[in-house]
Formats: C-alpha cells, sequence, structure tokens
C-alpha cells in the first residue's frame, strides 16, 4: 500500500505511467489498423479489377 | 554502400526486410522498458527534494526525448526525399509524424501532471520549455494537416517536407531553452559538462526507459512505414502480386 500512495504522489505517478501504455497501445493499434485497411483496399481493387476484366 | 543505400530504399525490398525487423525491436524492447517501469518504480530511491514525484521522470524523460528526435527523423527524412527525391524518405517522414505528435502529447501531459505537485500548477504560458514543447505538437499537427489537405501524394510530399525542414528549427531551441532562458522546468540532468546529475540507482533505470522507448519507437516507424510504403505502391506490380500471392498483411 505504501508504495501504491508513493507518500501521497501515487496519483500523478501512477496516472502518468498509465497514461503511457495507453499511449503505446493507441500507437501500436493505429498502425496495424493502418496497415490492415490499406492492404484491405488494395485487395478490393485488385478484385474489381478482375472482376471487369 | 550506395549499391546497400540503394536496395534499401527499394519499396518491396523494405517492406520485407521491416517486418522481418521489427520483433527485434519489439521484444528487447518490451524487456527494457519493463525492467525500467519495475526499477523506476520500486528499486529507484527516493529524490531528496521531489520525493516519489520524481518517478514521472521514467515516462516524461523517454517521451520528450523521442518527441524531439521523431522530428529530427521526419525532418531529415524529408530533406532526403526533397533533395534525392527518395520515395522512400517521404514514407518514413509521412510514417513518423503521427508517432512524434503522440509522444509529445505524452510529454506535455506528464510534464503537466509533475509540474501540480512541484510547481503548483499544471500549465505555465511564460515559460520557455513547456511553450516551445506545445508549438512542436502544432507543427506535428501542421504537417498532418498540410499532408491531408493535398492529394496529389508528390505535391504533398514536397510541401510537408518544407514545412518539416522549416519547424526543425524549433528542435534546438526546445533542448537548450533552460539554458537561454530563465524557466520553471529544471535544467539537463543527463547530457551536461562533467557527466549525469543522478545516482547510479536512479540512472539506470531511466537509460533503460530511454533505450526501451528508442526501440519500441523504432518498431511503430517500421510498420508505419510499412502501411505508407504499401499505400503508395498500391498500383505496382509487386504490391498486386504480394496480394494475390495471399501474404498476410
Amino acid at each position: 500500500m505504501e508504495s501504491l500512495s508513493m507518500g501521497g504522489y501515487g496519483p500523478y505517478v501512477w496516472t502518468c505511467f498509465m497514461l503511457t501504455a495507453v499511449v503505446f497501445i493507441i500507437c501500436e493499434w493505429r498502425a496495424r489498423l493502418r496497415q490492415r485497411r490499406v492492404y484491405r483496399d488494395i485487395e478490393v481493387r485488385i478484385k474489381a479489377l478482375g472482376d471487369t476484366q | 554502400m550506395w549499391k546497400f543505400i540503394h536496395k534499401l530504399a527499394s519499396p518491396p525490398h523494405f517492406y520485407g526486410l521491416a517486418a522481418r525487423m521489427v520483433p527485434w525491436f519489439v521484444l528487447p524492447g518490451l524487456f527494457l522498458v519493463a525492467y525500467g517501469t519495475y526499477a523506476g518504480l520500486f528499486l529507484a530511491p527516493m529524490d531528496y527534494q521531489q520525493g516519489d514525484a520524481f518517478r514521472i521522470i521514467y515516462v516524461h524523460v523517454p517521451s520528450a526525448y523521442l518527441s524531439m528526435m521523431t522530428y529530427m527523423i521526419m525532418a531529415i527524412s524529408a530533406g532526403i526525399g526533397l533533395i534525392w527525391r527518395i520515395k522512400l524518405a517521404h514514407a518514413v517522414a509521412a510514417a513518423a509524424a503521427p508517432i512524434g505528435a503522440w509522444f509529445t502529447f505524452l510529454a506535455l501531459a506528464t510534464g503537466s501532471i509533475w509540474g501540480k505537485p512541484m510547481w503548483g500548477t499544471w500549465w505555465e504560458w511564460g515559460d520557455p520549455r513547456l511553450t516551445s514543447e506545445l508549438i512542436l505538437l502544432f507543427l506535428y499537427f501542421g504537417y498532418m494537416a498540410l499532408r491531408g489537405a493535398i492529394d496529389d501524394t508528390v505535391k504533398a510530399d514536397k510541401s510537408s517536407a518544407v514545412l518539416a525542414l522549416v519547424g526543425a528549427v524549433n528542435v534546438p531551441i526546445i533542448h537548450f531553452s533552460v539554458e537561454w532562458w530563465s524557466s520553471l522546468h529544471q535544467g539537463p540532468t543527463l547530457i551536461k559538462k562533467g557527466g549525469p546529475a543522478m545516482d547510479t540507482a536512479m540512472l539506470y533505470p531511466l537509460l533503460a526507459m530511454i533505450l526501451g522507448f528508442t526501440l519500441l519507437f523504432g518498431a511503430l516507424l517500421l510498420r508505419r512505414v510499412r502501411a505508407e510504403v504499401l499505400f503508395r505502391e498500391r498500383r505496382t506490380r509487386w504490391v498486386k502480386d504480394l496480394i494475390l500471392s495471399g501474404r498476410s498483411a
């Protein structure tokens, strides 16, 4: 409990560490999402071109 | 040497290489961040002036350093793309911007949270370090907005590269602001004459966090550049072959 409260500074310290974790998760998620979207868009375009040929 | 650079700048080569490189950044990065977090929170001794609030340093300093380093990567890549017309360099610049913006936001947010118990205020407009870091965030936003506003990729690359290069002047201002002007922000602790002004029990976790953050940033950048390369090369034969071969994204 002592290590969690950090002499009254706990809310500040833990908020910073949690915020950091959230930012890393968002960055990773957005990078994967962007890759998947681009890949799927190209897939759809190739399929559409294939259907018209 | 030139042959190697030429090969590295080839989009299909880079696309495959980046995928293979990502785990080499992620695994040691996660290990270092896990060690740095544990040691920074539980093993490092309390600061005699700031108490346990100083532990925010373990996420604030790496974020702030990455916010500036990412901008320099973006500006240098944009410059290389502009001068030598290397498409991959523009892709790197475009991919770095959103990551840099997130780290700048993180540096500002953690700095503000640290400022409240230490300075008694969340924000101080007159402070040069805080204000110049906020300008950095606006530069990232401006860069991304400019890119987004121009449909033609070549024109977007050129215009945004000029903005990235002009904005690079802000990076040394951020770094030296605490030396040039009076600031609430503390002076340099790590990079200073006579070596770091920290005990090794505090210093090693911080170095681990800086290196760990850098490696994880490298992995994020590689992922983003891959997506950017795929988008830019979407009409090429190799991308079509890649999609048709059904290899995973």
